[in-house]
């Protein structure tokens, strides 16, 4: 392991695997949940949701509904509409109902809501709404519904004519058409990323309690961006901002799921507001599973134009994806199809051009960045599938394909046909070092041997590059708001410190990890300082936790509070020890003066003087508050290898091994990357092998639970070995990168490559995911037919 | 329908609905909330709590069903003399994230070391195969749970 850490283990600096501050409260089962809240007076809301996914709505009887004992108040569209809130705006600048009025665009829409005094009476009270339906026709595909007379989904929408949803390209077409022209080669790929699912193990939720006598909205919700979503409240609802305050307690799990505003947050916020009492409302899985934001659908294809000898000279993408009733994805305003932009990956060639579309289905909305930082899983996926087609077609061994095309390290910072700098790497060190691990040259000779036989062996190799930690202000924003990040650090005189985050944690563990580079900032140890996050009132505004954003963006404004902190403690240092402040360094927790370390004032005397012995003209108190704005993304990357062994006659296939070198740069907590690394791994596994929401024809959504969307258990799951490089970013203040989602990023690719590599032999040069067993078997089977 | 179960040694009795399930109960009658909830189902195990020593999902069982029983959940795992060593090894190995999963995690891997003092890595994968956890890939909650069974019976023995 790459030693960086500078600070003794006591200090707990960048570099240690200090154990997890969080932990406490969790093992003991103290974690404070949002179904765990309780307030006085609370009363319970159920959803009824739509059991059809495209129907006209001629009524709803609410008279049985209220009726049963306990319930106080049953919530429609109409009651919303009212109050003008039936509708609210999405992310990404479209509209959604609230609950729906007109007519339901996806099964599992919201259409009323039930509030009663206890969480039985309201599902009983739902179980008895009354709503006529009058059915039309759904429409399940973006194909369908960009066909010439389609029926219009969107039919309240001003201006819209048809199903389209945006379109958006990039790139210079003709520079890329001309080198398509004149290639030696061309090589495609046409593939679905299938709709999948965050799933975290806690659903949604909020408790509401807006206050009718103050005005105060004081909203309890599962919000991996409290800041942004009180802006948002704001807007929607119309209520003052600073009346309004978010808290986001203990997160079971975000993965994106918990970016957007759903129905039910602001359906339930207005019930408070009506009623005057505290309103709690916690998803059902089926509900979570059904309604709220899906990640990826995306029907791609993909082209290469290359020499003879395998050299890129040129990139193509026309992409499709399939949006759901609303246009409701958490993209960077800017980018329609998020960052979908980094498919030239880690290779080195001059022009590309991408052309997106989006279309509205009877589908849920969602789109968020599931475990991804904006659609850069579809894209990773597409081009490191594109080259095990092209290796394929030309007959070039895939891992000798990517270092013949490698951006190389004296390249950085390089800037790709579509625009990105990547800030630094080394590839050709990285994949180098996890095919040597792997026993690369062995296992192709293992698996020549295995085809005589008439056993299938498959190495699946991935290298894939991507673009995290938005955003430098000048490109990147959601809703308008510019996606910078925050952090407040306050030195109490004993020397013990408080720091305040923007961003919010949902497992990654930022209370350890954001505490130790203020201990390697300032050295204060990093059990004396207590983070802070995820309550409005109390924390500087931040865009949130997504993304891979909190340690790019959230963790440079840190380590550039506690810059600041250390510097004024260093000018209190000099006046204590009566020299002049550039003559004072800092080691660890000490200043001294140049040359002499054993004159030394502790950063504790320091914050004790910043309240007690001031030099003049210096303001008192040691506390300080950072904005950061990036200058550009960082740019993780990393090289997986996976080894799997095929049963010809089922199409079952198990991982033999999965080698996943990543490089995030300096590893903050080595400890926290590598759990962050083994459960991207397991969600990228997921989605190449099971993980996946289909509809039927008729748009019933497969998929709506625990026993038909599979993720998957200790059993299935695969055993991983981890390998690092580490390539600091230059422009980061830590040379951090970020790290939450590159192995689900990454990964997918190397799974579903190993399999068609196994196949590859037969002919076989696609099996899209989910690799399904009986997938399999059909390409063997038609290969060899 | 007045029941009384034994909950973490303290027995709590109260009138309840019939179709009132057990994890309700626990979470809301008797006000323990790190039992969780996260599936209609049946499928995801975050609920499981220990009934007479053995693992029961509490979301599939009647809070009536468990009248005169005895129930563990993870408030009763730590003892008078501290954390139990699967509460411990979960933190020393990094066996937790978002922690949503984790108390019945640990409650499935406290009956595994019980009735098998050093169960193999496939053995403890099977053990918590009713258990999902999204955030780890359950490397490190398959080494804590080998690493409380190696530290249990090592204090076994010392004793
Ligand atoms: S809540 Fe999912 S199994 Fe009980
Ligand atoms: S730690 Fe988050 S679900 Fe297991």
């Amino acid at each position: 392991m790459t030693d960086t850490t500078t600070t003794p283990p006591e200090i707990g600096g960048i570099g240690h695997s200090v154990k997890r501050v969080e932990d406490a409260r969790l093992i003991e089962g103290q974690g404070n949940f949002l179904d765990d809240i309780s307030l006085p007076g609370m009363l319970h809301m159920a959803l009824v949701r739509s059991p059809v996914a495209h129907a006209r709505i001629n009524g709803i009887d609410t008279e049985a509904a209220t009726a049963v004992d306990g319930v106080l108040a049953v919530v429609t569209g109409e009651l919303m509409a009212a109050h003008n809130l039936a509708w609210m705006p999405t992310l990404s600048g479209d509209t959604q109902a609230v609950l729906a009025t007109d007519k339901v665009r996806y099964q599992g829409q919201e259409v009323a809501a039930v509030i009663a005094t206890d969480p039985y009476a309201a599902a009983d009270g739902a179980e008895l709404v009354e709503v006529d339906y009058e059915m039309l026709d759904a429409i399940t595909t973006p194909q369908q519904s960009l066909a010439e007379g389609a029926e219009l989904i969107r039919d309240e929408k001003e201006g819209q004519t048809d199903n389209l949803a945006y379109t958006w390209e990039t790139g210079d077409e003709a520079a890329t058409e001309a080198a398509f022209a004149s290639a030696d080669r061309v090589v495609s790929l046409t593939t679905h990323y299938p709709r999948s699912h965050p799933a975290p193990l806690e659903t949604c939720g909020i408790v509401a309690d807006v206050n009718s006598v103050t005005g105060q909205a004081t909203i309890y919700m599962t919000s991996q961006a409290p800041h942004a979503h009180r802006t948002l409240f704001a807007l929607v609802a119309g209520l003052p901002e600073q009346n309004i305050r978010i808290v986001s307690p203990d997160i079971g799990g975000g993965f994106g799921n918990k970016v957007p505003i759903y129905p039910g947050y602001v359906v339930a916020t207005a019930a408070s507001l009506l009623i005057g009492r505290p309103v709690k409302w916690v998803e059902t899985r089926t509900g979570n599973l059904i309604s709220t934001g899906f990640g990826r659908d995306y029907y791609m294809t993909g082209e290469l134009a290359l020499t003879d000898e395998g050299r890129i000279q040129a990139m193509r993408v026309d992409m499709l994806s399939d949006q759901g009733a609303f246009y409701s994805d958490a993209q960077p305003t800017r980018y329609r199809a998020g960052l979908f932009h980094v498919c030239t990956g880690s290779y080195d060639f001059p022009h590309a051009h991408i052309k997106c579309r989006g279309a509205f289905t009877n589908k849920a909305p969602g789109g968020v960045a599931y475990r991804c930082s904006f659609r850069i899983t579809e894209a990773s996926y597409l081009i490191e599938r594109l080259m095990q087609t092209a290796a394929d077609e030309l007959g070039i061994d895939p891992a000798e394909l990517r270092l013949r095309n490698f951006i190389q390290p004296e390249q950085f910072p390089y800037e790709t046909a579509t625009g990105f700098v990547y800030d630094s790497g080394d590839y050709p060190t990285a994949l180098r070092k996890a095919l040597d691990a792997a026993g690369y040259e062995e296992l192709r000779a293992e698996q020549a041997a295995a085809r005589e036989e008439g056993r299938l062996v498959g190495i699946g190799i991935a290298h894939f590059t991507e673009a995290v930690g938005a955003g430098p202000a000048h490109t990147y924003d959601i809703a308008g708001l510019k996606m910078i990040d925050s952090a407040e650090l306050r030195v109490h005189p004993t020397g013990k410190a408080i720091l305040k985050l923007g961003v919010k944690t949902q497992g990654q563990g930022h209370e350890t990890t954001f505490a130790q580079i203020v201990a390697e900032e300032t050295g204060i140890p990093s059990t004396d300082i207590k983070v802070v996050h995820g309550d409005t009132d109390d924390t500087p505004y931040g865009l949130g936790t997504y993304a891979s954003r909190s340690t790019p963006v959230g963790g440079a404004a840190t380590a550039m509070v506690a810059r600041k902190i250390a510097d004024k403690a260093r000018h209190i240092a000099a006046h204590l020890l009566e020299a002049a402040p550039e003559d004072i360094e800092r080691h660890a927790d000490k200043f001294h003066v140049a040359g002499s370390p054993d004159q030394a004032v502790s950063i504790q005397d320091a914050a004790f003087a910043a309240y007690t012995n001031l030099p003049e003209g210096m303001e008192y108190g040691l506390e300080d508050v950072t904005y950061y704005n990036p200058p550009n993304l960082t740019f993780p990357y990393g090289s997986y290898v996976v080894v799997v062994d095929v049963d010809p006659e089922t199409g079952v296939w198990k991982v033999r091994r999965m080698i996943a070198l990543d490089d995030c740069g300096v590893r903050i907590n080595p400890m926290i990357v590598e759990g962050q690394i083994h459960g991207g791994l397991t969600e990228g596994f997921a989605m190449s092998s099971m993980q996946w929401i289909t509809f039927d024809d008729d748009g019933n959504c497969i998929g709506s639970n625990f026993m038909d969307y599979l993720v998957p258990t200790a059993w299935e799951t695969p055993r991983f070995e981890l390998l690092e490089t580490v390539t600091p970013s230059p422009h980061h203040p830590i040379g951090a990168k970020g790290i939450g989602e590159s192995a689900t990023v990454g990964s997918p690719a190397a799974f579903v490559n190993a399999v068609v590599d196994a196949l590859a032999h037969l002919g076989v040069r696609n099996i899209d995911m989910p690799v399904l067993p009986d997938r399999v078997w059909e390409a063997i089977d038609s290969a060899s037919g | 329908m007045e029941i009384t179960i034994n909950i973490n040694g303290t027995d709590h009795t109260a009138d309840v609905e019939p179709r009132r399930l057990l994890v309700d109960h626990i979470r809301t009658g008797a006000g323990l909330t790190g039992t969780h909830i996260g599936c209609d189902t049946t499928s995801c195990g975050v609920c499981t709590v220990l009934v007479d020593g053995t693992p029961v999902k509490s979301c599939t069982m009647l809070a009536v069903q468990a009248d005169g029983r005895e129930v563990t959940t993870v408030e009763g795992l730590k003892s008078a003399d501290g954390l139990h060593p699967v509460q411990q090894a979960f933190s020393d190995e990094h066996g937790l994230q978002c922690g949503f999963c984790t108390p019945a995690m640990m409650l499935v891997g406290a009956a595994l070391i019980d009735e098998n003092p050093a169960p193999s890595d496939d053995e403890v994968r099977w053990a918590i195969s009713g258990n999902l956890c999204r955030c780890t890939g359950y490397m490190n909650i398959v080494k804590a749970i080998q690493a409380a069974a190696a530290a249990a019976s090592s204090s076994n023995g010392d004793s």
